[in-house]
């Protein structure tokens, strides 16, 4: 496999077109922030940006939408993420998002495991190109982000007491 | 300042073979095995074994501290640095006085900017009701800095809109260039759409009402013969990373009378005469706005590297670009599916070239690009609102220099005429 196969794997190469998940979001649309919430990511770097919103139902994660332009390495990690998140308890999907930054950040090195991370082994490879991270990690840096949001206007088992 | 194919005689083949006998980096491989075809001397470029030579028997023989020591070191390292600035001054067509050595040209621009919103800049000062004109095509460092110094001042910021073919509209100049114009900052030639704009013609606009004009010659000096004492601007940057020079080098030169009649940017040590607990005076330019370490070993390396363009002639090396800017242009023109963002004719125009991939992403032209050993620049060259004006994100550019052969464009073109189809993109 050349390397530039072994970067852009049939999954990415198919994901960047079928882009799951994609949707218009709408800018006007009241969200409700104990379920739902939407966090935009920039890479100023090379101008690729998307926004994820997600709706949480109790703890699992029960719908990601997202929209954005970019490179296809990140409409096919967000398209990724979608498919392996959507319907899984937050818990999980963090597990999954921590394996994958270490798989990212392994230089090539790692040895990620598919149990875990599903399609999104075929984003090993990007981890021998350094200035390509960013554009793997942009949407799932925009799942993570909203997530937080839900959380923090969640109120805490301290606050009902 | 124009550019044709009737001027001096290109460098030839053979000729092009001998530079890049001289550029270790240009024989290597990348990825599995392609030989490097480099194409992005828009964004820096390589250098000659001469320059690095320069650096290593400075450092070797002569490297110490300038301006200070009584000490041998001291003196044939003040000499050496010395003789750079006249080196580049005399490259330029400026005094040696009016060469101030900065960082990069970022830094020059910054410094003009900040010293010009000084109230001790006196008749020079920006205030309320002034207007500042850049173009809608400069680099970030040519447009964040009046930004800010409008922003700062009062100023108004206004700019000198594109036509789709991109060159500037210069129908809207007369109205833009007024009597509230006080400084004129603008491109010799884009880092993205490869324009090269009409220097004279702005430049006595700008003088028929007294505004200051500023040239950012970072794509220009390292490719054209540049006369800045003959284009009559009143100060102009350059970086020594784009003109076969070492990184942390750049050039603010000026006519004599304008630096001292600034006021410093950065203080401190080297720049002052005589400093009290309570205040201080400043030396004359250059040293004026130099505080602090100069860039002494970079200094002598960009000298060699002017040495170097000047031995092979600025003339031969504009014409030759000016053969490669057509086969670009051609290349590019002949594969489906791919769009020039900048003027579509060579006439002046360098040979720096942004396109846009249909359906495919920058990332991606670059990354397949690579595979076949080509190196471009993706993104948004560090100037988002020409590509906004062109309707996109970021693009694509493969810029060329005097090491780059006809054998390069054509491999590249090659290259890129793959790239739709990996992606699936007919």
């Amino acid at each position: 496999m050349s390397s530039l196969e072994s970067l852009y794997q049939q999954v990415i190469l198919d994901h960047s077109k079928e882009k799951h998940g994609r949707a218009d979001l709408g800018e006007g649309d009241v969200l409700d922030p104990l379920s739902t919430a939407r966090s935009h990511q920039y890479n100023p770097l090379c101008g690729d940006e998307v926004t994820v919103q997600i709706t949480l139902g109790g703890t699992d994660v029960e719908t990601v939408a997202w929209t954005g332009d970019g490179c296809s390495i990140s409409q096919a990690a967000t398209s990724v993420m979608h498919d392996l998140i959507v319907g899984r308890p937050v818990d999980e999907a963090r597990g999954i998002l921590a394996d994958y930054r270490t798989m990212l950040r392994s230089r090539g090195e790692g040895e990620p495991d598919e149990e875990v991370l599903g399609d999104a082994v075929a984003f090993a490879g990007v981890s021998r190109h350094a200035n390509r991270v960013k554009c793997a990690i942009l949407g799932w840096t925009a799942f993570e982000d909203a997530l937080l949001r839900i959380e923090a206007a969640r109120p805490t088992a301290k606050d009902e007491s | 300042m124009t550019l044709t194919s009737t001027q001096a005689t290109p460098l030839d083949h053979d000729e092009v073979e001998a530079i890049r006998a001289d550029f270790p980096i240009l024989h290597r491989t990348v990825g599995d095995g392609a030989q490097l075809v480099y194409l992005d001397s828009g964004a820096t470029s390589q250098r000659p074994r001469q320059v690095l030579q320069a650096e290593y028997d400075f450092a070797t023989t002569s490297y110490s501290a300038v301006h200070r020591g009584a000490h041998t070191l001291a003196s044939e390292a003040t000499d050496a640095f010395e003789a750079a600035r006249e080196t580049v001054a005399r490259f330029v067509g400026v005094p040696t006085d009016g060469v101030v050595w900065t960082r990069n040209a970022t830094e020059g621009l910054n410094v003009l900017a900040a010293a010009l919103t000084d109230p001790e800049a006196g008749q020079y000062t920006l205030k309320p009701g002034d207007e500042v004109l850049v173009t809608e095509m400069e680099h970030h460092a040519n447009l964040v800095p009046w930004q800010r110094a409008a922003a700062r001042s009062g100023a108004t910021l206004r700019w000198i809109p594109l036509t789709d073919a991109g060159r500037l509209d210069l129908a809207t100049v007369d109205g833009l260039i007024n009597e509230r114009t006080k400084v004129v900052a603008f491109a010799h030639a884009s880092n993205v759409l490869g324009t090269i704009n009409p220097v004279a013609e702005l430049v006595a606009k700008a003088k028929a009402v007294g505004a200051l004009t500023i040239l950012d010659a970072c794509q220009s000096v390292p490719h054209l013969p540049v006369d800045l004492g003959a284009l009559g601007v009143d100060a102009a940057v350059f970086s020594g990373h784009k003109m076969l020079g070492p990184t942390g080098i750049g050039v603010l030169a000026a006519r004599p009378g304008l630096l001292d009649a600034l006021p410093p940017v950065l203080t401190g040590g080297s720049m002052v005469e005589r400093v009290t607990m309570e205040t201080a005076t400043f030396r004359e330019a250059p040293q004026r706005f130099e505080a602090g370490p100069p860039p002494v070993a970079q200094a002598v390396a960009l000298r060699a590297a002017v040495d170097y363009l000047d031995r092979v002639g600025m003339d031969r090396i504009a014409a030759r670009e000016h053969q490669l800017a057509q086969l670009l242009l051609d290349g590019v023109d002949s594969v489906a599916g791919v769009r020039v963002i900048g003027p579509n004719d060579a006439e002046n125009r360098t040979a720096t070239v942004a396109f846009e991939v249909e359906g495919v992403h920058p990332h991606d032209v670059g990354q397949v690009l690579d595979a076949a050993g080509v190196a471009v620049r993706v993104g948004h060259h560090c100037a988002q609102p020409v590509h906004r004006r062109f309707g996109v994100n970021a693009s694509s550019r493969a810029s060329a220099y005097l090491y780059t052969t006809d054998a390069d464009v054509e491999r590249f073109v090659q290259a890129l005429g793959s790239v739709r189809g990996f992606f699936g993109r007919s």
